[in-house]
């Protein structure tokens, strides 16, 4: 296997996400780091520490911006060049959409939620879940490059104290990949205590019906002594702040409790509460997902089993 | 102001979603229903065209029986539904379903191209990107907020570090939130006018393709094996009767969390 990994920084440094996977790929062959951006080849310079013998960078103005489509431009020049046999990232925003846009740049195969990969002989095989995580498939590629989409936080970053030879690259861009434009940023402040430290987590999603239904949850937690925690879904509605948001795009948390209300249980939310030691999830619909992957699920209305639940832990705690 | 909007026919939510042992491919033969997060998708496009004018059209590709869940959509709002049906698009992959979607979408020459979150059978929240790079226009994904200033739209979405606007020129294709919107309910006068709204089923001959470019044929990934998922051990499922109050709290005595 000869494969690049798709590195994705932000402020300077260089995301979790992407140099776990290249710490995977270099312990299954040559692994070479790809930086994009103004400052990359500062920055690619540190995959060597993370198994890469080589890593590319180029420094384009036209990739300053955080958007997938110049992307796409420059990794299709670079696999070229390099004859790479497999592209690998780790899943975010940005990167799903860069790995999706060259598979249809290179007509090559795209497997993503990854949870792992191995080298079966020559072949690549990657594993992932599916249909709600109710399946395990092994999957392949035919043709190269294989392009793979690796799910948020399957792989720790492993430092091996290697160094890497960067090299420049120019990339040519096309016309419709620049059209788009980062206009805006916003940054929401972090206010009161972080939820990955709390050890008891209440968290609500749509199934709350309206914001002001989030106070339920603050009873609960405050009775529990623990904090709120919200999906992405709350969060974009502006229910609640994007600071509490669990999940792919928002924080990891191991509470040794998470109870889930009015939550479905998307993958995309399960990645960042997995690790919880009790998942106890309450919804009234008996075939949502998260029912897979609690260890108690309740059936039921939370409007009516939040405020006796709160009651109960109050009760038994004077 | 022309809006295509691509949905999928997928599983219900109530069906056990399998993948067949001996195809490697969905089981799909139970009860359907329309994506739900291409609902929103649907519902931005109504409120766009309730606003400026302008027609909202329904491109998806599936079985023949797909265009039972088009016809929710019409009955919402949309004007009109194109479906691509051939059993040699079965078993496409990303490539093939980019390429069969592009190809009606070419056709079509929207201005803006919607797309829901994500499939609920395969979960890929990927596919608008494909399709983006083969018609050569440009995407924006996950919207939570979609505004129009001239002849570009912006769109408010979350990244891993905050919020983010991006504009994009028209012609251009955004995937939203399911956040961006509450659906609508078809009324029944929607449901009613459905039924004689145009709806096109075509093969991929009629859309100037191959059978080759879609399908199996076209696939570049391939299911080698199925297993049973890792487990989390031991599951309660209690049936609220008025007491799962007391069992949860009950449980959490017992596991000492408190
Ligand atoms: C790239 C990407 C990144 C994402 N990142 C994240 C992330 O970081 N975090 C995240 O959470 N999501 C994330 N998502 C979104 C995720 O896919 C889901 O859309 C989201 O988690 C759904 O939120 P929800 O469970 O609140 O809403 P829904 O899916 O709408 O679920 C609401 C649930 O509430 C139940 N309910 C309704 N009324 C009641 C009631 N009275 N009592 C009990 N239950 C009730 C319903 O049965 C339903 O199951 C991401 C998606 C993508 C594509
Ligand atoms: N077969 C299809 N026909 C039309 N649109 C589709 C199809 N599959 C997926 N989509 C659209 O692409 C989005 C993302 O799908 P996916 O990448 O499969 O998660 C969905 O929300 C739909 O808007």
């Amino acid at each position: 296997m000869k494969a690049l990994v798709f590195l994705e920084h932000h402020e300077g440094q260089l995301e979790k996400g992407g140099l776990g996977v290249l710490s995977k790929a270099a312990s299954l062959g040559d692994a070479a780091g790809v930086v994009l951006g103004p400052g990359a080849a500062e920055l690619a310079a540190r995959a060597g520490a993370f198994g890469a013998a080589k890593a590319y960078a180029c420094e384009d103005e036209a990739l300053a911006a955080a958007l997938p489509q110049p992307r796409v431009d420059a990794l299709e020049v670079l696999v070229e060049k390099t004859r790479a046999d497999a592209v690998l990232f780790a899943a975010s925003v940005l990167a799903a959409d860069v790995a999706a846009g060259l598979a249809a740049r290179l007509e090559a195969g795209l497997n993503w939620d990854l949870t792992d990969f191995e080298l079966r002989g020559d072949e690549l095989v990657g594993k992932r879940q599916a249909l709600g995580d109710t399946v395990l498939v092994d999957v392949g590629w035919t043709g190269s490059p294989r392009l793979g989409l690796v799910r948020a936080g399957a792989f720790d970053p492993v430092e091996s104290g290697g160094s890497a030879d960067v090299e420049a690259f120019e990339s040519p861009f096309s016309g419709f990949s620049s059209l788009s434009a980062l206009i805006g940023q916003s940054v929401e402040a972090t206010s009161g205590p972080s939820i990955e430290d709390a050890d008891i987590i209440v968290a609500g999603g749509r199934g709350l019906g309206s914001p002001e239904a989030f106070s339920l949850l603050e009873e609960l937690a405050a009775a529990l002594g623990g904090a709120v925690a919200a999906t992405r879904a709350v969060v974009d509605a502006g229910w609640y702040p994007y600071s509490t948001q669990v999940g792919q795009t928002g924080k990891t948390v191991s509470p040794k409790l998470y109870i889930a209300c009015g939550i479905s249980g998307a993958i995309q939310h399960k990645v960042g509460m997995q690790g919880a030691g009790t998942i106890i999830a309450i919804n009234k619909d008996p075939n949502a997902p998260i029912f897979d992957f609690c260890d108690v699920g309740v059936v039921g209305d939370l409007h009516q089993i939040v405020p006796k639940l709160t009651e109960l832990v109050r009760a038994a705690r004077s | 102001m022309k809006i295509a909007v691509c949905v999928k026919h997928v599983p219900d939510a109530t069906v056990h979603k399998r993948i067949d042992p001996t195809t490697k491919r969905l089981d799909r033969s139970g009860e359907s229903a329309l994506n739900p997060t291409d609902l929103n998708a649907v519902e931005e496009a109504l409120r766009v065209k309730e606003a400026q004018g302008g027609e909202v059209v329904l491109v998806s590709l599936g079985p023949p029986k797909a265009a039972d869940s088009l016809r929710k959509a019409l009955a919402m709002g949309a004007d009109r539904a194109v479906l691509v049906s051939d059993e040699a698009a079965a078993g496409s992959d990303l490539l093939g379903t980019s390429r069969v979607l592009a190809a009606v979408l070419e056709r079509e020459a929207a201005d803006l191209v919607l797309f829901g979150q994500a499939s609920s059978d395969g979960d890929g929240a990927v596919l608008w990107a494909a399709v983006a790079d083969r018609l050569r226009q440009p995407v924006i994904s996950q919207v939570a907020a979609l505004t129009f200033e001239g002849d570009e739209v912006h769109g408010k979405r979350q990244t891993e570090h905050g919020y983010d606007t991006i504009s994009v020129p028209l012609p251009g294709v955004v995937a939203v939130s399911d956040a961006i919107n509450e659906p609508r309910y078809p009324s029944l006068k929607g449901i009613m006018g459905a039924k004689t709204k145009p709806q096109e089923t075509l093969s991929l001959a009629e859309i100037g393709l191959g059978s080759e470019a879609a399908g199996d044929a076209s696939a570049r990934t391939t299911v080698l094996d199925l297993g049973p998922p890792p487990s989390r051990g031991d599951q309660i499922k209690i049936e609220d009767d008025g007491t799962a109050a007391q069992k949860i709290v009950d449980l959490i005595l017992e596991k000492r969390l408190l």
